[in-house]
């Protein structure tokens, strides 16, 4: 091996020695889970609709509600971060992951009180998705309405 | 003037001080792992009877200091410093671990760096006749570090194959004027030294240079081949910069395949860990030394050994601002004879 001088050489050596992650079979197990939780969704919105009869607005929210509850109880147990390992994006992106993404962190910033710990962090990690998130929304919106 | 200073960066100690005894302090996890026997005490869970991880690492601290200093029967007045630091912000594990102990106390801050930071500074007090017991302690503690570095610990993300685990772990170790060994002989400070890299989840190949760095200083300066030690031993490059600094050093002309090693390589089994590039956190050298290698030495199974604590100098700030990660080892030369 030839002596390494400059930082791009290094970056490049650096870049060569470290392994990549699984890509495929990440993308695998993403599929098969985050698919897994939309599928227990659908049922949850069937059951409701067909079997308790509500309409399709209200069925819907009480769905969302029903997995928010859901990916906070297993974060509450110390399961979710177990999913998320092994699942990555199939348990992060559905809202399973965004009520994950909310008590993860009021349970650690307990420690520092209601106030500056679990009200000012409790957004640390969904905080971004929410602005983006509903900017995104507004503009979309905007362009609809213009074209409409 | 009559000088110590040998070479650029290393220090040769004229009255060289001896490590009395050390002690340890580990998590579970850690006591699980490959070492686990030799450690002083094995903690059963995170919080060890605290309400916080920040307070069970200051308790941490404190007993691991406390506990050093009742095995070779002193008390605290005995001691004329105390050196000590670990990861959070405002090394508060170490000043509020510490301030119970009433011993002069210098805090300090060389990110995973730390160990061998008071070793060489321990080691100068006594050596320049200013102290003739020193204690040196260091600390990390995995929940305390990911708080403040990453994620909460309950977020369901992955990591990188590239990331290491932060060691749960305190080590002391006392160091005396007179004592019978193993001696600290020599010292070598290093550099900041950064070659650009800036992923916070690649923390080996951000030290990697530093302790090539440092090394290389080592040997040019003391006039050592990298044959001298049985052991040559990095802080916590975990495998990617354990292999990284042995393919480094080669192109340096010195082949160290035969007695290097890593503590974050040592400190737990890969596979069944789910440790990914190993362990890292400033207690991951301070533990392994403190437990495994010291017991090592005193078993003269090892008589030579170069320890080489490795630090990455940066913040969540300074990572989110796009800097790099700067780089810094010492190295320690730690003999059975003189």
């Amino acid at each position: 091996m030839k002596a390494i001088e400059t930082k791009a050489d290094y970056q490049k050596y650096v870049d060569e020695k470290t392994p990549n992650s699984p890509i495929w079979g990440n993308l695998f197990k993403a599929f098969i889970v985050g698919g897994a939780i939309c599928l227990m969704g659908q049922f949850i919105m069937d059951y409701l609709t067909t079997g308790v009869g509500l309409d399709k607005d209200t069925a819907s929210s009480v769905t969302s509600i029903t997995l928010v509850f859901i990916g906070i109880f297993l974060t509450a147990i110390n399961v979710y971060n177990r999913i998320g390992k092994f699942a990555g994006a199939g348990s992060i992106v559905p809202i399973t992951g965004f009520a994950n993404s909310i008590a993860s962190p009021a349970i650690e910033f307990k420690s520092e009180g209601l106030v500056l710990g679990v009200g000012a962090k409790l957004f640390q990690v969904a905080g971004p998705v929410l602005v983006y998130g509903i900017s995104t929304s507004i503009a979309v919106g905007l362009i609809y309405y213009l074209l409409k | 003037m009559e000088t110590k200073k040998l070479g650029k960066q290393s220090v040769k100690l004229v009255n060289p001080p001896s490590i009395a005894a050390t002690y340890s302090i580990v998590g579970p996890k850690e006591g699980e792992g490959p070492l686990g026997k030799y450690f002083d005490a094995i903690l059963d869970d995170e919080y060890w009877g605290e309400s916080t991880w920040e307070k069970a690492e200051t308790k941490m601290v404190k007993e691991c200091i406390g506990n050093c200093i009742a095995k070779v029967q002193l008390s605290n007045s005995d001691i004329d410093y105390l050196l000590a630091g670990d990861l959070i912000n405002q090394c508060t594990p170490s000043c509020f671990g510490s301030r119970e102990t009433s011993i002069p106390f210098f805090g300090l801050f060389g990110a995973c760096s730390t160990f061998t930071e008071s070793l060489s500074l321990g080691s100068m007090l006594i050596d320049g006749g200013y102290a003739t017991n020193v204690v040196c302690a260091t600390s990390s503690h995995f929940c305390s570090a990911e708080k403040q570095f990453r994620f909460p610990l309950e977020l369901g993300n992955q990591r990188p194959p590239s990331a290491q685990w932060t060691v749960m772990g305190t080590g002391s170790a006392m160091l005396t004027k007179n004592g019978d060994g193993p001696y600290i002989t020599c010292l070598t400070t290093g550099k900041i030294v950064d070659m650009g890299i800036k992923d916070a989840n690649n923390m080996g190949a951000a030290m990697a240079p530093a302790a090539v760095d440092t090394m290389y200083m080592h040997f040019k300066d003391t006039g050592r081949s990298s044959n001298y030690y049985d052991l040559i031993l990095t802080g916590d490059l975990g495998y990617i910069g354990k292999e990284i600094t042995t393919e480094l050093m080669e192109t340096r002309g010195y082949n160290i395949k035969n007695n290097y090693n890593d503590c974050g390589v040592l400190i737990f089994d890969k596979e069944k860990q789910d440790t990914h590039s190993g362990g890292s956190g400033c207690g991951c050298c301070a533990s392994t030394f403190c437990g495994y290698i010291f017991n090592q030495m005193q078993a003269k199974k090892l008589k030579r050994v170069l320890l080489i604590a490795t630090g990455a100098l940066m913040s969540p700030t300074t990572a989110q601002q796009k800097e790099s990660i700067c780089g810094i080892a010492h190295a320690v030369s730690i003999e059975s004879n003189l």
